[in-house]
């Protein structure tokens, strides 16, 4: 019989704790897939965070540290530059990476440290319940903006791939969706490039993943889908942001 | 040999050449001379030398230096660095150590081998420069959250600067413990001639935790996340046996006209020094007093003060802070005796005249012909 799927070998049999219709299971496997697919699988060493992606050492079938909220990127630092050789990535939401964490996102950029952040934006927090990320839409209902993020006391949403395009030190930034199959197959891509880049030693790469939250969000999944495309999709817009070896 | 026990057991081998070095840069070197190869730091008075040392001289041993972002930065690369094996080690002062303790947290729950220097300096809040000794609570009863335990190293001079720099890391990898070296201005500034003695390494057990690829292993885990409650009990039960087992074997002291002493100044670090002036002043004028200078602030050397049993008719500690090492000493005799604090604060120190003066206003009947 011909096989058509099958689990990475860089996941482990633990089944996903996710909510039904979160994407980061999707998000989970293209890391996995591009792991096993570049050869990586013994000398990935992983950096998760805190949130929702908090338990994903259960999943990657590879070396994990687990970071304080936000630090994820100097944890990965410290491991980057102890062991040169190895390939070193963080997987981190926009909770720990869009604000407690952006110093050390910003950073790890500025120095050029050659490691690669994988950046889960479902512009909320998830795991604490619903509350207002840096990430929340103008307008949008969480459990920290009762009545709809109002700008005049809440701000704006940051749009971090754009941000850290500006950094010079940043190499590859791709900013990318997972709501579709062809979106899917073009975030897969960006993580292989994102990886590419960290292997040629060329120094930070940054990939943006927009993803849903149905739980919180008060959405279906297809829904969700749906509200992703159609409102987060126009606040962050797709696209190859920056990669220093396409010229 | 000081009283006291280690596990850090070493032969002398030979003494080299003399250097006269600055504190901070004695502490940097020996680091290096220890198998340091990565540092992370930011910058803060009076600690800054150690960092530029660093920065200096880490690229001619194939190290690694990075200038962090922030203290709460620097924590976390020391974290990463320490998960991958490495000898690693940052330095910071009072402000900056605030910075790290949630980082520090981390380290102790994951049971990473991370080398720390707090060159203390007066507080709270931004404070000033001076030597403080006022973040002993801070290093010694935890600082971040959640119940833990730094093995905390008091040198009082430039030597023991380097000699416990070498052993914080040999203690940090035999026991899987975050290593605290706390100083203060007045230590990191000095320059006082040193040797780095060559010494047998103790036998330390291999660093088989450490992620650093999977290849050919099963992978390695390094996470305190523990959500089920059993989970987090049998983990605290391991760390509470693993501090019960330091206490037991890595206290260390130095003791000084004892033998006869009906009273004893007890005082670390800077402080020791005058203290011990103030004891020999004191001898001077025939009074029998001795010193007793903890090297290491935990485990607090307890046993020192078992062995002085009932002997002793009161105590003094000298301290640079409104008295915080007392209630250690108060806990280490269960109270059977009086203790007095003789103290200076926010940066400034006190003489030996002045400490002797303490004495005799606290223990008038150690006078002879007082009442």
């Amino acid at each position: 019989m011909k096989e058509v799927f099958t689990r990475s070998k860089a996941l482990t049999e633990a089944p996903f704790h996710y909510c039904p219709g979160c994407t980061h299971g999707i998000i989970h496997r293209l890391v996995a897939e591009k792991i096993e697919e570049m050869d990586l699988l013994g000398k990935a060493i992983g950096v998760t965070p805190v949130g929702c992606a908090g338990f994903c050492q259960q999943y990657f079938n590879i070396d994990m540290q687990g970071a304080a909220h936000g630090r994820a990127p100097a944890v990965a630092t410290g491991i980057k530059r102890a062991l040169p050789d190895k390939f070193v990535f963080t997987y981190q939401g926009d909770g720990d990476l869009a604000s407690i964490g952006i110093a050390e996102i910003m950073h790890a950029a500025a120095r050029g440290e050659n490691i690669t952040a994988i950046f889960v934006n479902n512009a909320i927090y998830g795991m604490t319940g619903g509350q207002m990320a840096p990430t929340t839409l103008p307008g949008q209902k969480t459990s920290t903006s009762p009545f709809g993020r109002e700008a005049s006391l809440a701000g704006f949403p940051l749009d971090m791939p754009r941000i850290m395009a500006q950094i010079e030190g940043a190499a590859y930034v791709a900013s990318v969706s997972v709501d579709s199959p062809k979106n899917v197959i073009q975030a897969k891509r960006a993580i292989g490039q994102a990886f590419e880049c960290q292997l040629a030693g060329r120094g930070f790469s940054f990939v943006s993943i927009l993803s849903t939250c149905p739980t919180n969000w008060g959405l279906s999944p297809v829904k969700s889908l749906e509200w992703l495309r159609e409102k987060m999709m126009q606040q962050f817009a797709l696209g190859i942001l920056k990669d220093v070896s396409a010229k | 040999m000081a009283p006291g026990s280690s596990t850090i057991n070493r032969k002398r081998v030979v003494a080299l050449k003399k250097y006269l070095l600055k504190g901070n840069e004695a502490i940097a070197e020996a680091a290096i001379k220890a198998g340091c190869r990565l540092f992370f730091g930011y910058p803060i008075t009076p600690s800054t030398e150690i960092i530029e040392y660093m920065a200096k001289h880490l690229p001619a041993v194939d190290g690694s230096f990075v200038q962090a972002e922030s203290e709460v930065s620097a924590i976390n690369m020391c974290y990463g660095a320490a998960g991958a094996g490495v000898r690693v080690m940052t330095a910071s002062s009072s402000p900056g150590m605030s910075l790290m303790q949630e980082g520090l947290s981390y380290i102790a729950a994951n049971e990473l081998p991370v080398v720390l220097v707090n060159i203390v300096r007066a507080g709270p809040g931004l404070g000033g420069l001076g030597p403080s000794q006022a973040d002993y609570f801070q290093a010694t009863k935890g600082g971040g959250h959640g119940d833990y335990r730094l093995i905390v190293l008091a040198p009082n001079s430039v030597q023991e600067l380097v000699d416990l720099t070498r052993d914080a890391f040999d203690l940090a990898d035999m026991h899987r413990n975050p290593v605290l070296l706390i100083a203060d201005g007045i230590l990191g500034q000095m320059m006082e001639p040193v040797v780095f003695k060559e010494l047998e390494a103790p036998s330390l057990p291999d660093k088989t935790w450490a992620t650093t690829g999977a290849e050919g292993r099963p992978r390695n885990i390094i996470t305190s996340y523990a959500l089920q409650n059993e989970i987090g009990e049998a983990n605290c039960l391991r760390w509470e046996a693993k501090y019960k087992n330091i206490a037991a074997t890595e206290q260390r002291w130095e003791q000084y006209m004892i033998d006869d002493a009906d009273y004893v100044v007890v005082a670390y670090g800077t402080t020791a020094r005058i203290a011990k002036a103030a004891v020999q002043q004191a001898r001077q004028e025939g009074i029998k007093v001795g010193l007793l200078r903890p090297v290491t602030l935990w485990p607090f050397p307890v046993k020192a003060f078992a062995a002085l049993g009932g002997k002793v008719k009161g105590y003094l500690t000298v301290e640079l802070s409104a008295g915080q090492m007392i209630e250690d000493v108060r806990l280490a005799i269960n109270c059977a005796v009086p203790v007095h604090l003789c103290n200076r604060q926010g940066g400034m120190v006190p003489s030996p005249e002045e400490v002797l003066a303490r004495f005799k206003e606290v223990f008038p009947n150690s006078v002879e012909g007082g009442v």
